[in-house]
């Protein structure tokens, strides 16, 4: 066991990945000698070399598309979208090649890479760098959207997504990278795409999040118990698509109160597919009416007024004692 | 048909007129008056002492982070300087000289990079768009403004700037595609300094220079010294010339450097040596243009310190007023849609609540916040 943080974590899992399978390869801008911009791919080209750490020109759009042919022709591309908010360049060919070509060609062609892109606010970043917008690809059929949530998760996370044999969106929270450590085993780990962690059993009310803001959910969650002596059951879902409707199901039946919580707006965010999911299968369990801890349908703010945008345990707070006392 | 070589109407031409040791070619000079070369002179050391100051506020903690283009000063004012008032400036976000020379207070430049979208306000009776973050985007709204130009038929042009990083996105080329096949009065200016954050110019693109993408699109391009500012001018006058008489648009390739960091959360010493940047920096254009100047004894030691000294105080005055800026925490709410809709309405009850629950003082108002609103009404 070592401690590390996210973005130890995630190099991790990417260099154990590479050592073990030589058809892996990272493709991105500032991969290679600046090691990312964040860091993440540190040590990747001085070990691999320039054939399988590629410095990309500034064309996300080609950084996607290229990797499905890299992919046709036998390769594991783990593509990396600097920030989130650049992903939308490639978002044509992610939608209209990445999410089909398993189901238009029968499987004679597949897309088994990673997109892995940093998203969400809190590190008062410019304009463009603080969106969370994963709902636009959960909304692509063929595409699998994980997001991690600490460093253990992350590289269980990222080995399982780059061998995974279909596409997946890969969403960092950046604001995790080196917000905490954690305790990482030194043998490769891998969890299942799609099974949400019950990251804290409790009986009152379920709060449902992932992502970035499992950190104020779980401050909620102490304050709760603490303040206002409220169980709290707590559920990091880890992957959006596929999502584990069975622990949120066998949750709200236990619990009957429900908040969700992400940072994405509100809009058709993740929470509207979440609590229908909760209404198709737990409708005579519920106790009260859900609420949703969200960012507000607006563009993102500058990061001056950030902070009073992303939704933080203040807010998880009101809306379980709202829920718990109805 | 036999094999021959196709002649291409078009051509990519370079220009250097005042080199690196303030030689110049009097053949080439664009006539620019004494007051002209002390106002070019002004703004560009305007925009050198304001990157030094921002990269101070940011290291201080004062700013968020901060991307200077120390260096380029020519390379950005000389087409802003070369066309008129009523034309169009459409920005990539490493023109500061550009756009304070076409009249951005600079306390706004400071709260953009500040965190504040008063900072993306575009001042009345200017006509440039805001800094634009995402790499080239910004060409393709450019080349829609050229058209505009165009079909209004008044005489008007447009300028975009990108880099050399940004001649690799789609963006770029449908732009430069688009400016061509429509024959827009569009001036398409890259920034060649060399780095795309990390990625040496070499690695971004083989094309030889970056002026001879114009070829591909049926335009002309000129590869000029991006540090002299010259250069910078007469290619820009030339090519605003030619879009005015409905000649089309022009490619403009400043060879230049980045002399500082890419923005203050980069390290180039993981990608470049100093002895590149060292020697980038005998060919500053600040440098060459003030020998230049004393030459031609249109400026002395002694105008140069009053014009330091009343720069700093301009600085000095911008730094005072961006940090009384008290943002109005509800705007974002108020410049969604002209008119809120009602699920807006609900939320901002609800983040109106959240505040007062938390001790923020909501809606708080200061100058700035009526001059947005007057900005964007
Ligand atoms: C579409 C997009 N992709 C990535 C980025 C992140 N990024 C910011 S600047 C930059 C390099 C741009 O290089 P260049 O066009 O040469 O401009 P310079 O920074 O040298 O002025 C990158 C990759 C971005 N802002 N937008
Ligand atoms: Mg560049």
């Amino acid at each position: 066991m070592a401690e590390m943080t996210m973005a130890k974590a995630l190099n991790l899992a990417m260099r154990e990945a590479m050592a073990e399978d030589k058809t892996v390869m990272v493709l991105g801008q500032d991969v290679g000698k600046d090691e990312g911009v964040f860091r993440i791919t540190e040590g990747l080209l001085k070990e691999f070399g320039p054939d399988r750490v590629i410095d990309f020109p500034v064309a996300e759009s080609a950084i996607a598309g290229v990797s499905v042919g890299l992919c046709f022709t036998g390769f594991k591309p783990i593509a990396e979208m600097q920030f989130s908010g650049f992903g939308y360049h490639a978002f044509h060919q992610i939608e209209n090649h990445v999410a089909r070509f398993r189901n238009r060609t029968r499987g004679r062609y597949t897309c088994p890479m990673v997109v892995r892109m940093p998203y969400g606010a809190g590190i008062r970043a410019i304009e463009h760098h603080s969106e969370s917008r994963e709902a636009i690809w959960a909304h692509l059929p063929g595409l699998k959207v994980v997001i991690p949530s600490g460093p253990r998760n992350a590289r269980a996370l990222l080995r399982a997504s780059i061998f995974d044999p279909d596409p997946v969106m890969f969403y960092e929270p950046k604001a995790c990278y080196r917000a905490f450590k954690e305790e990482v085993p030194e043998e490769p780990e891998v969890m299942e795409i799609g099974k949400a962690n019950i990251v804290r059993p409790g009986d009152d009310v379920t709060i449902i999040s992932y992502g970035a803001s499992m950190r104020p959910v779980l401050e909620a969650a102490d304050e709760l118990e603490i303040e206002h002596h409220i169980d709290a059951e707590v559920i990091d879902l880890l992957s959006l698509v596929p999502m584990d409707t069975e622990t949120i199901v066998a949750s709200v039946k236990k619990t009957g109160r429900v908040v969700v919580v992400h940072e994405a707006p509100k809009n058709c965010g993740p929470a509207a597919e979440i609590i229908a999911r909760i209404v198709e299968n737990a409708l005579m369990f519920l106790e009260a009416p859900i609420e949703r801890v969200t960012g507000y349908d607006l563009v993102m703010p500058f990061f001056n007024l950030e902070k009073f945008y992303i939704p933080d345990a203040h807010r998880v707070v009101t809306a379980a004692r709202e829920v718990v006392s109805y | 048909m036999p094999r021959g070589k196709i002649e291409l109407k078009n051509y990519v031409e370079s220009l250097s007129i005042l080199d690196a040791d303030g030689n110049v070619d009097a053949s080439l000079e664009p006539k620019l008056d004494a007051q002209e070369l002390r106002l070019a002179f002004a703004a560009m050391l305007r925009a050198r002492r304001y990157d030094e100051r921002m990269l101070k506020l940011q290291r201080q903690g004062r700013i968020g982070t901060y991307g200077p283009a120390l260096g380029q000063e020519a390379a950005s004012l000389g087409p802003a300087f070369a066309i008129g008032k009523n034309d169009w400036l459409v920005p990539s976000f490493r023109e500061p000289a550009a756009m304070l020379h076409r009249g951005w207070p600079m306390h706004k430049l400071m709260l953009w990079w500040g965190g504040n979208e008063f900072g993306s306000v575009v001042p009345d009776g200017v006509n440039d768009l805001p800094i634009c973050v995402p790499v080239s985007s910004q060409c393709l709204y450019g080349a829609g403004v050229a058209w505009g130009c165009k079909i209004r038929n008044d005489g008007t042009i447009a300028v975009a700037f990108t880099g050399d990083g940004g001649t690799s996105e789609g963006d770029f080329h449908e732009a430069m595609n688009v400016a061509g096949a429509f024959k827009l009065p569009l001036i398409m200016v890259v920034q060649n300094n060399h780095w795309a954050i990390s990625l040496p110019r070499e690695k971004q693109s083989a094309s030889d220079t970056i002026a001879q993408k114009a070829l591909a699109y049926g335009f002309n391009g000129i590869q000029a010294d991006g540090n002299d500012i010259l250069s910078m001018i007469a290619a820009t006058r030339e090519a605003a010339d030619r879009a005015r008489k409905g000649g089309g648009p022009t490619l403009i390739e400043a060879v230049t450097y980045r002399l500082g960091v890419h923005t203050t959360a980069d390290d180039p010493k993981k990608y470049r040596t100093e002895e590149e940047v060292e020697c980038w920096r005998a060919k500053d254009p600040l440098i060459r243009f003030w020998t230049y100047l004393l030459a031609k004894k249109v400026m002395d030691e002694k105008a140069r310190e009053l014009l330091e000294e009343e720069i700093n105080n301009e600085i000095t005055a911008a730094v005072e007023r961006t940090e009384a800026y008290e943002p109005d925490v509800l705007e974002p709410f108020r410049h969604s849609f002209a008119t809120m809709p009602p699920h807006l309405e609900e939320q901002m009850m609800q983040f109106q609540a959240y505040l007062e629950s938390i001790g923020a003082h909501p809606g708080r108002a200061s100058n700035d916040k009526i001059e947005t609103a007057r900005g964007i009404h």
